[in-house]
């Protein structure tokens, strides 16, 4: 018999430098659903860049005909969309304080003015993909795949201290 | 040196209850927080500070901005050497290191000067006709000899390991220069509420205004300015970025920008040295002023010898004082600065015009006169001025030339514009639209006065506003002088002697006339014949001189002979900022394998493929080779079990009532006819009919496929197939996704695989090519019977987080079988005995036949690359096909990338048969092996074949054979 124990995708989190904080987060069960073309599903479906609250949980426009449904267990679609288990395919960090937009900008060529509060984009995270969920005007969460965790941990850290260090110029 | 030459009570930028030490040369220097490093020199009486480019003469400080062709000078910090840094540019700072470039031996006794006696052997073209024969000379002996002398500044020989950094921003409106024009624009557009981003190149914004100091609004210049910016400063559409140059223009509204974060400070710890911004703006505008131009008179590049404005900025801001100066000027902006500093107190030894202007100043005025040479070793002593009397000559320890205004349009030219001719200005100046998105404002575009660079700074923002469909608030334009510009131009003064035009690049008069004379007469050919503009400043006191002087020699006029290409940056862009975080590991994501921890902790060397860093193998104690383990490996896992990670193949889930259709469309081989709990291997090929992939794909439901693909085409193949879906088939009930990254999957290779997977309490009833669900001690995961290595073998999956945990325990397992993990060096071993191909093999020109798979193309329907992979030049025989190579003499080693010769020919490209793809030493069979690619391979096995490995100077003969080395029946994978 084995004994299996889950880990975790991030070994330097939490972390606070400046005014910018990065922690590692479980966003609860992560479900990819893909319509097929014509399907009707019994719930609404996010627009390109929609965050849609779903039950207990939340439904983030993820790519072209997909989306995440995150922190809820997915429902029966079978027939209507691919639904396909992404839990374990990313790694979720949640980036913020008064800095987050800065440090945000060492990394991303994301405009935030057109990512409010509530919103979701599909961008890159220096050569990272990622998928980017703004919950409040100074928090920002990030998803890549988990196998980058390290690298993303390496980018935040270092644009982290790069802006808290512009503090001595002030 | 104790800062001899300031002025008492004078310098806007100075603190001079702030003295800084730095030192220059070995020598310790003092000046005050908020000098640079020009300014500071001057100020202790230091006016040579560089050697030139190709004469080494001696060379000053010309101007205060980032434009000085001359003030070069290297900047040391620890192991960090910065060469071409601009005096004039570079704030002093406590401990700030700097010293001299360009020279052997010490600056005023520069070895090389040499040059400067030889300078009528060095005209334009001199490398051109001079080291013409013996042409093998020129690489071994000429270029490095020249290398040697010329060029500007040296570098460290380390790696640049400073913190750079890069960064976007993204505004409603871009306004570059803050200076009348720009504060102005900037003031109207934030008050209408567009987000503003105001962008400039000084410490201080507020340009010509904090040097010229003319009164605006009842205020002085910097009183004005200061005011201004504070307002703008308080408001929260706005950002303000000093110490930054805007230094391209590119597509969509997108500007570079470097900005100097941390070059000033003692010691900057985590802070960027300079931040490369990428400025994302919905509209611009450029008020970026003006930059002054000398007048090429001979001799003009004595250390002294200044512009009229540097001079005036770096008595305004630093306090500097020029002593007796000499004006040497052909418009009114020059006799303006000559009254200007008069009223400060500086004495204007002559102001010396070529036009026919009224002498009645409170200094003495030479008109119709020009300057026609200067004395002085190390630095001016005296200027010659040559007037209706005859030529005077005038002591004075700086000459300022005031040769007109160039727009500093660089900008708008960044993509392919060309700006027009303006006569009364006699300037070039940008016409609108030349970037889309992009308006200029104030000097940039040729209005010279205060109050017209006010007035069009508020006009050209109010357009821009209402393109951004805001309305322009009422913006009242203060007060200021609005006197007119007139010019006579003058661009070279020719009374024998080298006249200079590009002091950066050592460019003279004579050079471009000399290019005229020999045929290189357009302005592009002459820039290159002779150098001009090609040096760090890209000729930007030197350009318009140039042409007007080629326009003379060729006699076709300046607007007929046009303009060079002013290219992005603006400014020397260093590569460490442009390419911020990407050194070293920083180039590329790390992908790391859930056993990666655990693998390196076993010592195993880590090799790179599609990002992800796999173990190259797990070495014993006593093992000191890769050979070593890599044998043992191979051996344990043919005579055992071995595991190894195999996450890194890519996975993509296919989900849909079309999915099996899909996959016959995209595979080669039927994937329909699969039956749910059973897997079959695949081949893609490109559209082009070449070879894309393989993998294997498993049928885990009636809907519901999981296609593998190699490491290295995982987002390739995604991509494909995301494609194919989307171009031919969008309306079929399919939906793929990647879950690469959703299961962590390690193989289990060996005889005794059976038995681990018993003692992990997995039932191993699965047939060959099988797949199925397991729980895992309550985990749900996968269970697929295939081989990589030829042994029985299986692949379990378990969702990631579990990846860590499960490799542990079959290390336990494998161990306890005799077994061992094995690296990608074993793995390719194994395969290579068994003839599996790889993208060594699958390079993106084989087709199908030419890997001996040509029968897994249906003939039953059509897939993607079917019909291409008909063309006739892809069937013909003659094509190279996959074979096996085994050495004649069973000791002999083989080595991939050698090329396939009959026995006794010469190995020319023509006699080539073939090359080698894969060798690997086989422990199983007691020999290298190799696989690679011959001409009709497989009608001539058992023939004998010489492998000739160029760059190793490696000679074998091999014999052909079958790919599949050991157990060609499969009896041992098939259990």
């Amino acid at each position: 018999m084995v004994d299996l124990i889950a880990d975790k995708p991030f070994q330097g989190l939490p972390l606070s430098i400046g005014r910018a904080s990065v922690e590692g987060m479980d966003p609860g069960p992560v479900t990819a659903i893909q319509p097929f073309p014509g399907a009707t599903l019994p719930m609404p479906f996010p627009q390109a860049g929609q965050v849609l609250a779903q039950g207990g949980g939340r439904l983030v426009w993820a790519g072209r005909e997909t989306a995440f449904l995150m922190g809820e267990a997915a429902p029966d679609l079978a027939g209507l969309a691919g639904v396909t288990d992404q839990t374990d395919g990313w790694a979720w960090a949640r980036l913020s304080g008064p800095d987050m937009a800065a440090v945000l900008a060492r990394l991303c060529p994301l405009d935030l003015r057109a990512l409010p509060v509530g919103t979701s984009a599909r961008t890159m995270l220096t050569h990272l993909p990622a998928i980017v969920i703004r919950t409040a005007p100074e928090t920002l969460e990030i998803g890549v795949f988990r196998s980058m965790a390290g690298t993303l941990e390496h980018e935040l850290s270092a644009a982290m201290r790069a802006v808290a260090a512009r503090a001595s110029l002030r | 040196m104790t800062q001899t030459h300031r002025i008492p009570g004078k310098g806007l930028l100075i603190d001079r209850a702030r003295p800084v030490r730095f030192t220059f040369d070995g020598v310790e220097v003092q000046g005050f927080h908020g000098d640079t490093l020009a300014s500071a020199l001057l100020a202790n009486g230091q006016r040579m500070i560089a050697r030139s480019f190709k004469y080494h003469r001696p060379r000053g400080v010309m101007t205060a901005g980032s434009e000085d062709p001359s003030a070069l000078v290297e900047v040391l910090e620890g192991s960090q050497q910065t060469p071409n840094v601009r005096a004039t540019t570079q704030e002093i700072h406590e401990g700030l290191t700097a010293r001299s470039q360009n020279r052997i031996g010490s600056l005023r006794h520069d070895l090389l000067a040499v040059n400067d006696w030889l300078a009528p052997f060095f005209s334009a073209g001199f490398y051109y006709k001079t080291f013409m024969w013996p042409r093998a000379f020129w690489e071994r002996l000429y270029e490095p000899a020249i290398r040697r002398a010329a060029g500007l500044g040296s570098l460290s020989g380390h790696h640049d390991v400073a913190v750079y950094e890069k960064a976007w921003a993204h505004c409603d409106l871009l306004v570059i220069g803050a200076g009348p024009a720009g504060l102005m624009a900037a003031l109207t557009a934030a008050r209408a509420g567009a987000e503003v981003i105001l962008a400039d190149e000084d410490v201080r914004m507020g340009g010509r205004l904090l040097s010229d100091q003319p009164a605006v609004g009842g205020l002085s210049g910097p009183d004005w300015a200061a005011r201004t910016v504070a307002e703008l400063a308080a408001m929260p559409n706005v950002r303000l970025m000093t110490r930054t140059t805007v230094t391209g223009a590119y597509d969509d509204g997108t500007f570079g920008a470097l900005e100097r974060v941390g070059l000033h400070v003692p010691a900057p710890g985590d802070l960027p040295r300079e931040c490369f911004w990428r400025i994302v703006a919905r509209r611009a505008i450029l008020a970026a002023g003006a930059l002054e131009r000398p007048i090429a008179h001979p001799d003009n590049d004595r250390p002294g010898v200044m512009l009229a404005s540097g001079l005036v900025s770096h008595v305004a801001k630093w306090g500097v004082n020029p002593g007796r100066v000499v004006i040497f000027s052909n418009n009114d902006s020059g006799l303006a600065t000559a009254r200007h500093l008069t009223a400060q107190g500086i004495e204007i030894a002559a102001y010396v015009d070529p036009r026919a202007i009224p002498v009645t100043e409170d200094f003495p005025v030479y008109a119709q006169a020009t300057v026609t040479g200067t004395r002085g070793r190390h630095g001016l002593r005296d200027v010659a001025v040559t007037h209706a009397g005859g030529t005077s000559m005038i002591p004075a320890r700086t000459l300022a030339l005031a040769g007109g205004w160039n727009p500093t349009l660089h900008l708008t030219c960044h993509m392919n514009g060309r700006p027009v001719w303006e006569e009364s200005l006699a300037a070039f100046v940008p016409k609108p639209g030349m970037v889309p998105g992009l308006s200029v404002a104030g000097a940039a575009r040729g209005r010279f006065s205060t109050a017209a660079c006010l007035a069009d700074g508020v006009e050209v923002a109010g357009e821009v506003l209402r393109d951004l469909s805001l309305r322009p608030k009422k913006t009242p334009v203060p007060e200021a002088e609005d006197a007119p510009y007139a010019i006579a131009p003058l661009w070279a003064v020719d009374a024998g002697g080298r006249a200079w035009l590009d002091f950066a690049n050592d460019v003279t008069t004579k050079d471009v006339r000399l290019a005229a004379q020999e045929g290189y007469a357009s302005v592009e050919h002459m820039k290159r014949y002779t150098t001009q503009g090609m040096a760090p400043d890209q000729g930007k006191s030197s350009n318009v001189a140039a042409l007007a002087v080629l326009a003379e020699a060729t006699g076709q006029g300046i607007p007929a002979t046009g303009t060079t290409t002013y290219r992005p940056p603006f400014v020397p862009v260093s590569i460490g900022a442009l390419g911020a975080g990407g050194r070293a590991e920083g180039f590329a994501p790390q992908r790391l394998l859930t056993s990666d921890a655990k693998s390196r902790a076993m010592g195993a060397p880590m090799i790179e493929a599609g990002l992800w860093y796999r173990p190259s193998y797990f070495p014993r104690a006593g093992e000191n080779d890769w050979r070593t383990a890599c044998d043992r490996e191979v051996a344990q896992v043919r005579e055992a079990v071995g595991t190894c990670d195999v996450s890194t193949l890519g996975k993509i889930d296919v989900q849909g009532r079309d999915a099996a259709r899909f996959l016959d469309f995209v595979y080669t081989n039927t994937m329909s006819t699969l039956k749910p709990g059973r897997v079959r291997y695949g081949l893609m090929l490109r559209e082009d009919g070449f070879v894309m992939d393989d993998g294997t794909c498993a049928r885990l439901a009636e809907d519901h496929f999981l296609v593998t693909t190699t490491t290295a085409a995982a987002g390739l193949v995604m991509r494909h197939m995301d494609f194919v879906h989307q171009a031919f088939c969008a309306d079929w009930d399919v939906r793929l996704i990647s879950v690469t990254e959703a299961w962590a999957q390690f193989a289990l290779a060996g005889p005794k695989s059976r038995a681990v997977l018993a003692s992990l309490g997995i039932r191993a009833d699965l047939p060959f090519m099988g797949c199925t669900h397991i729980d895992l001690g309550g985990v749900r995961a996968r269970l697929f019977r295939i081989s990589f290595s030829g042994e029985e073998g299986y692949e379990i999956a378990v969702p990631t987080r579990y990846g860590a945990s499960l490799f542990e325990a079959l290390l336990s397992a494998v161990h306890a079988e005799g077994g061992c993990a094995y690296g990608m060096e074993a793995l390719n071993v194994l395969r290579i005995e068994k003839g599996f191909i790889t993208h060594a093999e699958i390079h993106g020109r084989v087709t199908a036949d030419d890997v001996g798979l040509g029968r897994m193309v249906s003939a039953k329907k059509d897939c993607i690359g079917k019909a291409a992979a008909h063309r006739p030049g892809l069937t013909e025989p003659g094509r190279e096909q996959l074979v096996g190579l085994m050495p004649v003499n069973q000791g002999e080693t083989l080595s991939a990338g050698a090329h396939l010769y009959n026995e006794r020919d010469l190995a020319t490209r023509e006699n080539n048969q073939g090359y080698v793809t894969s060798v690997a030493p086989s422990p199983t069979l007691g020999c290298w092996l190799g696989l690679g690619f011959v001409k009709d391979g497989r009608s001539r096995m058992g023939q004998v074949i010489r492998l000739d490995d160029g760059l190793r100077g490696h000679k074998v003969l091999v014999e052909i054979c079958d790919p599949v080395f050991f157990d060609p029946e499969g009896g041992r994978m098939r259990g």
